[in-house]
């Protein structure tokens, strides 16, 4: 299966190097600001545009690795003895890279204008951690030892903890920002497991751990550890808990950039440890992120579709998108691990794809809320509306988004929700018994999901957005300055590409199945622009023929209309069912909007309604949903842990000689021991 | 009945001199009386190394001998009868366990230790190999004396005398440690008794004892 494509090692590593240099000049970049910390205008006006243009550059740097599809190795004389930081730039981490560059080109573009001096850490500061930020997420995605990545994945973890709380004098901040470092722990903690199971009895280097002879049982646990520890900091259910409180506490550029691209780090991961270092898979172990991520896909989309915080609907709605990607990455697994290499490498492109798409619209939408934030301080939907007139910029730039998101053609969301459901096709040829029953199934749950992400859409938009505004003071919303305007267009910009150009997309991402599976697909038809990845199959899709044919039937229908209306047109004020007096308080709200899913998939959430006598003179409805998870699994688990803690506290007993009987007994037993092996 | 040489006898003597002085501290309340004790299973330890010492003609155990004779003979036994001089214990209180089941404690560990020191025995090639047993009773005797006092004092004779015990393994089964280790662990027992000297004077200073029970109320209360 191992069949390197291209197994040239270039004596120099350009590009490697390029890409460190890089790095470290986002370290470089957080340093300057510590000189004046207090000035907005030092970070905001030159270092995070700076920090955007080394994006600019990383991504430029990995795209040419892409392409030329050639492993880089090097070595640097730092780290631990006997172990010097291993770093390596193949196909796969030259994709993320590409990832992290552009989605951090234009957050920080966006960044520079939206930070300004208030209350939490100051600009200096929050630039500082900000880059470092960055910097160790590139280095987690070129470490070649379980040490340098682990000390990079740490790296990552502590700046973006810094960064959530960075309003750090609110409670409910702080809380969730400890919920984040306690996940955060325990799956480090996973993957330092699996990289202790994967590394045999070799050195910590990832080149001996694809070596090293596991059996099957110890690959297996390796391969269920990572996915526990990726799955925790992706936030895959039941491990997503901290993603709803982590993202909302964040500063708007900071969530765009924890969800748009961290949360792809853990998949990076995950497919490096799943595909590449343990080996050819066993397909079994796809199961387990196969019904994972069909889960997480249904309960994300479920969640986002009854929140009223925007923010909150955005993190859930990438707990969604994780689903998505880590179900094709199941899928990935089970294909190759069925001998199907061929189909395996279009489950991972999409899945592939879809990682760089969420990064695109998931950081524009994230952007797009910190522009409304910033407008009129108020992140409940319930207190929103009508803001396309008054922030033009930023609603058209947030449309695409959206769209993208809903999965609309031509835009980029559909192009990798229809590879993957065209690799679920091949899932009957599975020569598994039940299996091959069960994974079409699974497509009805995507299909199911990409419909309420579109409800979703149409909620977060729509109340937002389009209608009349709910409260006065909206009426003062101001549109976002040019920085912002920058970023928001550039990753606007990047949907749009990444949805025309799939076929110049998938030719470049062919490098890493080439690499990790010894297949590609067929990237187009006998036509450069009709996209036919699917091998043996007659399907195709064309953006542009499709995006030309709407555009068409759109003029055509706009055109015929006119001329058979002409002179006919009526301007009066909206039907009022005769009430006469229509205020911005009816219309439809977020909770309205709700409703039927709250209704029809009630035993997912745990809900407390407040519902008015009929007498209420002012009347208030309230309604609080909570996740049934937290009953389920994690206070139980608390109430575990604390008593756990209470009982082993009894061994205190502040006599010595009882410590003293602790060492003997001890003492004695492992004597004992010795003596009877 | 087999001849053993002479040293060899002698040899085993003191080993099991060694552990019938273990037990006599075992079931000592006298403090005064303890440190002699001590001091006397330094001697007989010195006599051993110096024995052994002239049978194999190793040099660096002659240097052991000297070291032990005036460290555990004459300067610790002094520094301790000093210290009770001065902070005037002269009694441990009744032992957590009394005296008989310490005793029929102390021999149940003793079986447990000779079991543990047969796989040694066998394999170790010196001339003092069936001491290695006695040198596991000691150091878990002494252990054991430091859980049933009450009193700073005896746990650090306890603290001592396991130091001995090692220090008798270690020879027993190959002609000591190494020159740098054995001066090492001196240095340590030494440095660990003053700094003792000196947490005595606090606690007694505090809780006007050196009960040690009185160190319970330092617990962390919920």
């Amino acid at each position: 299966m191992h069949i390197p494509v291209h197994p040239v090692i270039t004596p120099l590593p350009k590009l490697l190097v390029g890409c460190v240099v890089l790095l470290l000049g986002w370290a470089a970049v957080g340093v300057a600001g510590l000189l004046r910390p207090r000035s907005v205008r030092l970070a905001g006006r030159v270092l995070f545009p700076l920090g955007a243009l080394i994006g600019l550059a990383l991504a430029v740097l990995a795209v040419t690795s892409l392409l030329g599809g050639g492993i880089e190795r090097m070595v640097l004389p730092i780290g631990l003895p006997g172990l010097p930081a291993h770093l390596r730039l193949d196909p796969l981490s030259s994709v993320f890279l590409a990832l992290l560059g552009a989605a951090a080109a234009g957050i920080s573009m966006f960044a520079g204008g939206y930070f300004r001096a208030g209350q939490g850490t100051a600009p200096g500061l929050l630039g500082l951690q900000y880059h470092l930020f960055l910097a160790s997420m590139g280095g987690v995605l070129i470490a070649a030892d379980a040490y340098s990545f682990l000390l990079a994945w740490e790296a990552m973890a502590l700046t973006s903890y810094f960064l959530v709380v960075t309003e750090h004098r609110r409670a409910e901040i702080r809380r969730a920002g400890l919920i984040y470092l306690l996940m955060a722990h325990v799956g480090a903690l996973a993957i330092l497991l699996a990289f202790g199971v994967m590394h045999g009895a070799g050195p910590f280097t990832f080149h001996a751990m694809r070596s090293a002879h596991l059996s099957a049982g110890w690959a297996a646990a390796a391969f269920l550890l990572a996915l526990a520890g990726f799955g925790a900091k992706a936030g895959l259910v039941p491990l997503h808990v901290w993603l709803p409180e982590a993202h909302p506490a964040a500063p708007s550029p900071v969530s765009a950039l924890m969800s748009g691209v961290m949360l792809k780090t853990a998949v990076y991961g995950m497919l490096r440890v799943g595909l590449d270092l343990l080996g050819p898979p066993v397909w079994w172990w796809g199961l387990a992120p196969l019904a994972l991520g069909l889960f997480t896909i249904l309960y994300g989309a479920l969640f986002a579709a009854v929140q009223t915080d925007m923010k909150r609907l955005l993190a859930y709605s990438s707990v969604e998108n994780i689903g998505v990607i880590f179900t094709g990455i199941g899928l990935t697994i089970v294909f190759a691990g069925s001998g199907m290499p061929a189909v395996a490498a279009l489950a991972l492109l999409a899945t592939l794809y879809h990682c760089l798409n969420h990064s695109m619209m998931k950081s524009l939408l994230f952007l797009g809320t910190g522009a409304v934030l910033h407008a009129t301080g108020e992140r409940n939907l319930g207190r929103l509306g009508g803001l396309i007139h008054r922030m033009p910029w930023v609603a058209w730039l947030t449309l695409i988004g959206t769209l993208a998101i809903a999965g609309l053609p031509p835009l980029n969301g559909f192009v990798s929700e229809w590879l993957l459901l065209q690799s679920f096709l091949f899932g009957d040829q599975v020569p598994h018994t039940f299996v091959n029953l069960l994974i079409p199934m699974g497509m009805a749950l995507v299909a199911l999901g990409a419909a309420l992400a579109g409800y979703v859409m149409v909620k977060f938009y729509g109340v937002i957005f389009l209608g009349r505004p709910r409260e006065a003071s909206l009426e003062q919303a101001h549109d976002c300055g040019w920085l912002e305007r920058i970023g928001l267009a550039w990753l606007a910009l990047g949907c749009v590409a990444l949805g025309l150009l799939p076929v110049q997309v998938i030719g470049a991402l062919g490098r890493v199945s080439a690499q990790l599976l010894g297949a590609v697909v067929p990237q187009a038809s006998a036509h450069s622009w009709l996209l036919a990845p699917v091998p043996g199959r007659p399907v195709s899709y064309g953006p542009a023929v499709l995006l030309t044919a709407t555009v068409a039937v759109v003029l055509l229908t706009m055109w015929a209309v006119r001329l058979l209306y002409r002179q006919r047109v009526r301007r009066v004020s909206a039907w009022d069912c005769g009430f006469g007096a229509l205020t911005p308080r009816m219309q439809d709200t977020a909770e309205g909007f709700g409703q039927p899913i709250r209704h029809l998939f009630q035993p997912f959430f745990e809900m407390q309604r407040e519902l008015p006598a009929p007498q209420d003179s002012a009347p208030r409805y309230r309604i609080s949903i909570r996740e049934r998870i937290w009953t389920i699994a994690y206070e139980p688990l608390c109430t575990a842990t604390d008593w756990v803690a209470n009982t082993a506290a009894r061994v205190q007993q502040g006599r010595i000689s009882v410590y003293l009987l602790y060492s003997f007994v001890t003492l004695l037993v492992l004597l004992a021991v010795a003596l009877l092996s | 009945m087999t001849h053993l040489p002479l040293d060899q006898q002698l040899l085993d003597s003191c080993a099991a001199l060694l552990l019938l002085l273990s037990f006599a501290m075992l079931s000592q309340r006298r403090i005064v009386t303890l440190v002699n004790l001590y001091a006397v299973q330094g001697a007989v330890l010195a006599a051993a190394t110096l024995l052994l010492a002239w049978r194999t003609g190793e040099d660096h155990l002659y240097l052991s001998a000297a070291l032990t004779l005036a460290l555990k003979v004459a300067f610790l036994p002094w520094l301790l009868h000093r210290l009770i001089r001065r902070l005037e214990v002269y009694w441990d209180t009744e032992p957590l366990l009394n005296v008989s089941g310490t005793m029929l404690a102390g021999l149940v560990i003793v079986v447990f230790a000779f079991a543990l020191a047969q796989p040694i025995t066998r394999l170790a090639s010196t001339a003092t190999r069936s001491a290695v047993g006695i040198a596991v009773s000691v150091v878990l005797l002494a252990f054991l004396m430091m859980i049933t006092r009450r009193k700073a004092m005896s746990q650090v004779v306890g603290f001592l005398s396991m130091e001995n015990g090692v220090f008798f393994g270690a020879m027993s089964a190959s002609y000591g440690m190494p020159m740098v280790v054995e001066l090492g662990v001196a240095l340590d027992v030494l440095v660990a008794v003053l700094v003792l000297g000196v947490f005595f004077f606090q606690i007694r200073e505090r809780f006007e004892s050196l009960d040690l029970h009185h160190l319970e109320s330092l617990k962390e209360h919920e």
